[in-house]
């Protein structure tokens, strides 16, 4: 079956079945900043925006997404790049495979609270998994990415 | 120091943020055949007869292999120096399975789906045979794991399948048994760690195409490259000079990629259909079918005079490997020789053991490598054993550690499952990282605890730890320069970044010596066609040993871009002064851009390509101090991780912040291990932990701080004074917190995790016997 | 998980007819724990176009569209203040954000799952379900019957009273499912219920009766109160937690949730 989607501001139309998942369907047609981590909604590395809301591609039928807008890192290039600085600044860098999630999670919770606390940020993306850092550097990473827009 | 030792982000950084493709598979071919492996539902079984005659005539199936289709030659799929210290005992198919999600056959299919279809079409007949589930039931159990003929060692590493022993160790400094006798104070206890599961958050990742000259390319997410191409082509005797094998960007390894993992189905599959073809393991698969931390069971005896100096160390290891043996021996010698040395001054010391084979997911290489286990069993002694002294434990500490310019005779005795190489200590701040780490947590507010409110006890507790920086006279890495027109530079290394940062601190050394900006020295790794010779990265080896290689290939393009412009600018090479940029003699000069221009374009020229190599005659080790600072609810035994404080001499940083990653990481994965990872099976041997919603590892919620510094340090045969870095973090923390446990409740857990559950157990049990 | 058809539609009646329709076509709600199961599903009713996910405020009660998401949950302001936010604060601490935005209500509370960590809060407080064709009865109710007829949940009602509440999720990490949960309230009378033991939420109903019954709530008698629950609920072990563990984290958080809503009242 067909389905119109808008990913990145571009329509798209996705040919799947009822019972494929939105991860899939992305890399499939070359989304590949979108990774596969765990496969059951427990890592995070899959995360897109649904309407500008984070969630896990891995678990979201695409055909749920129907008419939705999806974004993926690509979609907020200007936000992720400075994440990315201020990464590169903190040395939170390291295999990068969670990286465009993190920045995505970010953007979400940018919305929702524009001046999270250290604390509010862990919570946001507690599902946002990483083996490599510690987690201690991302998050001074995000609160400084954060505190650039005030 | 400008380049070295400096701020400096990871080179990739960016790249990657903006999900650039990078990673195994977002380099697969499109139109890749899926690889799939049907997985032995039981834990041992001999098998009997497949039918895939179904799957086959499946429209989209494209072959199914079994182990009829494979030549019967053994291998190990352990990536390590070669010939290897662990045991040839697998075969790519076997007509045996021996652990729950062992390889049955292997499937290729035109989509994921089909593939998955064609799985559940084969019918296969398995003759159930008897497992050994229990590792402490192993040694000559009635079952056999390994009866099958074609499996041997390449050297003796105390090979014994016929008693289910994959190799066994035994060393003895001075006599032991007669130390301990004479004895003020004993101490004897046994320790259990579990089977750790990496975690990596890229599954293993494989893909294999046949290339335009007819040579098989493999893109894998590896360790090390160089020993996959090598396995594969001893395996399915396929000459390695046809076969390419690029490892792109890695998503987190830590030791899991050390091994060979789906490179022989893809190799098979692409080779008989000529068609690329690609796997990606799920999520239970690299639980149930790579690979674990080896578990262990560690007996340990301590003596020591009353007034605090630890006279003997008798450590006796059981290790479970698994159903083969990768790794079996070195991660267990490794938790005698990358420990025990801590405790240098004892008169006698003994490490022995076996490692055997039961019908769990095989172990292999984890960050720590022994270390870990080895350290979680003689850290927590040292704190029984000083409690039983009345000694302060970081004073004890302090009399019986090692200290610069001491030596230990295990660095001989003990090696890489071989004789090791005798060093002495000539950079060792482990007395700087004590007292620093005790200052940081406040030790001496609140050792050993406080009650912070009705239910609350907050407590501290340390451990020391050592590892290593490569391995000596085997570990080899090498590194290329070449100089572009307009001055700038390729950097091509073997050595493997998979997620560690090495790319950027390689790039960083080189720079430092040829004095460039990091931006002109372009970095490429880990192609087996482009990048030279390097085993890896593994053993800690990447800044010490592959570091030294760049060292001494940018030395070496500087004194050709010095003879260079010698001749260019018709001076001796001696007169010339060179900052970098400019060459200067006199009154002469010439830049390095129109050096190189002139070089390529105009006058004389030549390309000017360097390469160094290196192999380490010794292997340094880095040393830390870890304290932790918990808070424990005596109504439940919940644990808050309130700091954890690193002091870490790893010689000199070569990327500072990077070098804080690594320890940071590694702590991180030490306190998974120590209180969250549980490991359990079915009875029946079936992995119930096997995704990530029952595996737990820590999230960003768990432990509240970490605080990471590190000691003015400077080694002398490491590239800018460096040290490795890689796995130090990990070992302190199974120790540290146990010991903090203990301080706070006086309850001394020895088996990992340290659960809530068994701390609120074992207080409970206390309090019955104190009624009693 | 295999889903053979695909039906969405904005009109619940033709939702419902198509639900009776086969014995397998479900209704789905955020499909968040889909993957888990190895169902065969004919048709996939999906009524995301009802627009059921809207959480309205009215003078008596709070009303959640059945296809509200987790996380609108967690941020509504309503919710947030009504028995100590004890929803908001249990949907907190479920899985991350990118299941939060998935998961719906609806899908929780038909799950009757055992280890939920929201019919646990939703007990306590004055909850009723809105069925399409059965009309409205009380979650608790809907708890007790076994095999309730197929039926489309339309929204949730939780009637406001100043009722004090309290949650406790004991969990191994942040992310992790619950090793146990509770949730206690109080308005004029006290209720508890104890969920994840690991089978589904309950209420240790001779614990609620015997505080329900004192003139005066004293640590002694919320202490008894714990000690009585601890003793007559059923607790099994899982790969969580085994059951005398289990057992001893009843009395301790019954007690602390207790003495938290009565401390409240000052």
């Amino acid at each position: 079956m067909k389905i119109n989607v808008t990913v990145n501001n571009r329509e798209r139309v996705f040919d799947i079945s009822p019972d494929e998942y939105l991860l899939d369907t992305l890399r499939e047609h070359g989304f590949l900043s979108v990774k596969r981590g765990c496969d059951n909604s427990s890592c995070g590395v899959c995360t897109v925006l649904l309407d500008n809301k984070p969630v896990a591609s891995c678990t979201l039928l695409t055909i749920k997404t129907e008419g939705c807008h999806i974004t993926t890192v690509e979609g907020i290039s200007k936000d992720a790049e400075k994440l990315s600085e201020h990464m590169g600044d903190e040395g939170a860098d390291q295999c990068g495979f969670c990286n465009p999630s993190l920045a995505l999670t970010m953007y979400a919770l940018k919305q929702e609270n524009p001046h999270p606390t250290d604390d509010e940020i862990k919570k946001y993306l507690v599902g946002n998994l990483c083996r490599c850092t510690g987690y201690q550097s991302q998050v001074i990473s995000i609160r400084k990415c954060l505190e650039d827009d005030e | 120091m400008k380049v070295v030792n400096n701020k400096v982000p990871s080179i990739d950084g960016k790249g990657l943020m903006m999900g650039r493709p990078a990673y195994t598979d977002d380099l697969a071919e499109r139109n890749s055949l899926i690889v799939k492996i049907l997985r032995s539902p039981h834990p041992h079984a001999k098998i009997l007869e497949i039918d895939y005659s179904e799957a086959l005539k499946l429209p989209g199936v494209e072959l199914v292999l079994t182990h009829k289709d494979f030549t019967r030659k053994s291998f190990t799929r352990a990536g390590q120096g070669y010939p290897e210290p662990s045991p040839y005992d697998k075969f790519v198919l076997d007509e045996y399975v021996r652990y729950i999600g062992d390889e049955v056959c292997c499937v290729a299919a035109i989509s994921d789906k089909i593939c998955r279809e064609a799985l559940e079409l084969i019918k296969v007949k398995y003759e159930i045979l008897e497992p050994i589930l229990d590792f402490e039931k192993a040694i000559d159990s009635e079952t056999i794991i390994h009866p099958e003929d074609g499996i041997f060692e390449q050297f003796p590493i105390g090979f014994e399948p016929k008693r289910n022993i994959a190799a066994a160790y035994h060393m003895e400094v001075g006599s032991v048994e007669k130390d301990l006798k004479e004895s003020e104070v004993t101490l004897e206890d046994s320790f259990y760690t579990q089977a750790q599961a990496h975690v990596m958050l890229e599954p293993h990742t494989v893909n294999a195409r046949i290339d335009y000259q007819n040579r098989l390319v493999l893109y894998t997410s590896t360790q090390t490259p160089v020993h996959v191409r090598r396995i594969i082509s001893q395996a399915l005797d396929i000459p390695l000079s046809r076969i390419r094998v690029i490892k792109p960007r890695v998503g987190g390894g830590f030791g899991g990629k050390q091994h060979i993992h789906g490179e022989m189905f893809v190799t098979t599959v692409t080779l008989k259909t000529g068609k690329p073809s690609k796997m990606v393991y799920t999520r239970e698969e690299v639980f149930e079918s790579s690979y674990s931390r080896h578990p262990m069971r560690i007996d340990v005896k301590l003596g020591a005079s009353k007034d605090g100096v630890l006279e003997s160390i008798d450590c006796h290891i059981l290790s479970d490997t698994g159903a083969y043996g990768e790794h079996a021996l070195t991660v267990f010698m490794v938790a005698g020789s990358k420990v025990l040395p801590l405790y240098n001054k004892v008169k006698s010391v003994r490490f022995y053991g076996e490692v055997v084979y039961t019908n769990h997911t095989p172990a292999g290489a984890y960050r720590g490598y022994g270390a870990i286990q080895g350290n979680f069993a003689l850290e927590s002694a040292i704190d029984m054993l000083v409690e039983k002294l009345g000694i302060d434990p970081l004073e004890f500490r302090d009399k019986n550690m090692i200290k610069q310019h001491e030596t230990s005779p295990i660095f001989a005795i003990m090696g890489e499952g071989t004789e090791g190489t005798a060093m002495t200590m000539e950079s060792c701040e482990l007395e700087y990282c004590l007292h620093r780490g005790r200052e940081l947590i406040g030790w001496d507010d609140i050792y050993p605890y406080k009650q912070v409110s009705k239910t609350k006890r907050r407590s501290v507790g340390m451990a020391i730890a050592m590892q290593g920086s490569g391995i000596p006279y085997i570990d080899m890495g090498s590194a290329t320069i070449k100089l572009n027109d307009d001055g700038f530079y390729n950097l091509m290394v073997g050595a493997t970044d998979i997620g560690q940062g090495s790319d950027t601190i390689l790039a960083q050394i080189a720079a430092e010596t040829l004095q460039c900006k990091i931006e002109d020295m372009v970095v490429y790794s880990s192609d087996s066609d482009l990048t030279p010779f390097d085993t890896g990265a593994y053993a800690s080896s990447t800044t010490y040993v592959s570091g030294n290689a760049v060292y001494k290939a940018a030395k070496l393009m500087r004194e050709m871009l010095i003879e260079e412009a010698s001749v260019a600018l018709k001076v001796k090479p001696e007169d010339i002064e060179y900052d970098g940029k400019t060459f200067k003699a006199n009154d002469k000069t010439i830049t390095i851009n129109d050096l190189s221009n002139r070089l390529y374009y105009n006058e004389d020229q030549k390309q000017l390509v360097a390469t160094g190599s290196y192999f380490g005659t010794k292997s340094p080790p880095p040393f830390m101090a870890g304290y932790v600072e918990i808070e424990v609810d005596t109504e439940t035994g919940e644990v808050d991780i309130m700091n954890y404080v690193s002091v870490v001499d790893c010689g000199t940083t070569i990327n500072p912040m990077l070098a804080k990653g690594q320890v940071e990481g590694g702590i991180m994965q030490g306190i998974g291990m120590a209180m969250y990872e549980e490991v359990l099976y079915t009875k029946k041997g079936k992995l119930i932990t096997n995704d990530l919603m029952n595996y737990r590892i820590p999230t960003r919620l768990e432990v509240k701080k970490l605080t990471t510094e590190f000691a003015d340090s400077y080694e002398e045969s490491g590239p800018y004074g460096a040290k490795s870095v890689g796995e130090i973090g990990i070992d302190t923390p199974p120790a540290a917190l146990a010991n903090a446990i203990y301080n706070a409740v006086g309850v001394r857990l020895k088996t990992l995790p340290l659960t809530p559950e068994k701390i609120f157990m074992a207080m409970k049990k206390r309090e019955e016997d104190n009624n009693e | 998980m295999k889903i053979k058809n695909y039906y969405k539609t904005s009109n619940l009646e033709d939702a419902y007819k198509m639900l009776l329709d086969d014995k397998q076509n479900i209704i789905i709600g955020g499909g968040a724990w889909l993957k888990l199961t190895k169902k065969i599903v004919e048709t996939a009713i999906d009524i995301t176009p009802a627009n059921l996910n809207e959480i309205i405020e009215t003078k008596d009660s709070i009303e959640i569209g059945a296809m509200t998401s987790l996380h609108q949950i967690e941020i509504n302001k309503a919710l947030q203040s009504h028995c100590n936010g004890i929803l908001c604060e249990a949907i907190s601490h479920i899985m991350g954000m990118g299941i939060r935005n998935i998961a719906t209500i609806g899908g929780s509370v038909m799950g009757k799952y055992s280890f939920s960590d929201i019919l646990t809060p939703l007990l306590v407080m004055d909850t009723s379900l809105v069925f399409h064709n059965y009309g409205e009865i009380s979650l608790e109710e809907f708890m007790n019957i076994k095999r309730f007829d197929k039926d489309i949940l339309v929204r949730v009602i939780i009637k406001k009273d100043n009722r004090k509440g309290y949650f406790h999720k004991v969990q191994k990490t942040a992310l992790d499912f619950a090793v146990i949960n509770f949730a206690v309230s109080k308005k004029n009378k006290i209720r508890i219920f104890v969920g994840s033991r690991p089978s589904i939420a309950i209420e240790p109903l001779k614990a609620v009766e015997y505080i329900n019954n004192q003139k005066v709530v004293n640590d002694e008698v919320i202490a008894t109160t714990a000690s009585i629950a601890a003793n007559e609920m059923k607790l099994g072990s899982n790969s969580r937690a085994g059951s005398e563990y289990r057992k001893s984290l009843v009395e301790v958080y019954i007690k602390r949730g207790l003495k938290e809503v009565m401390s409240n009242e000052n």
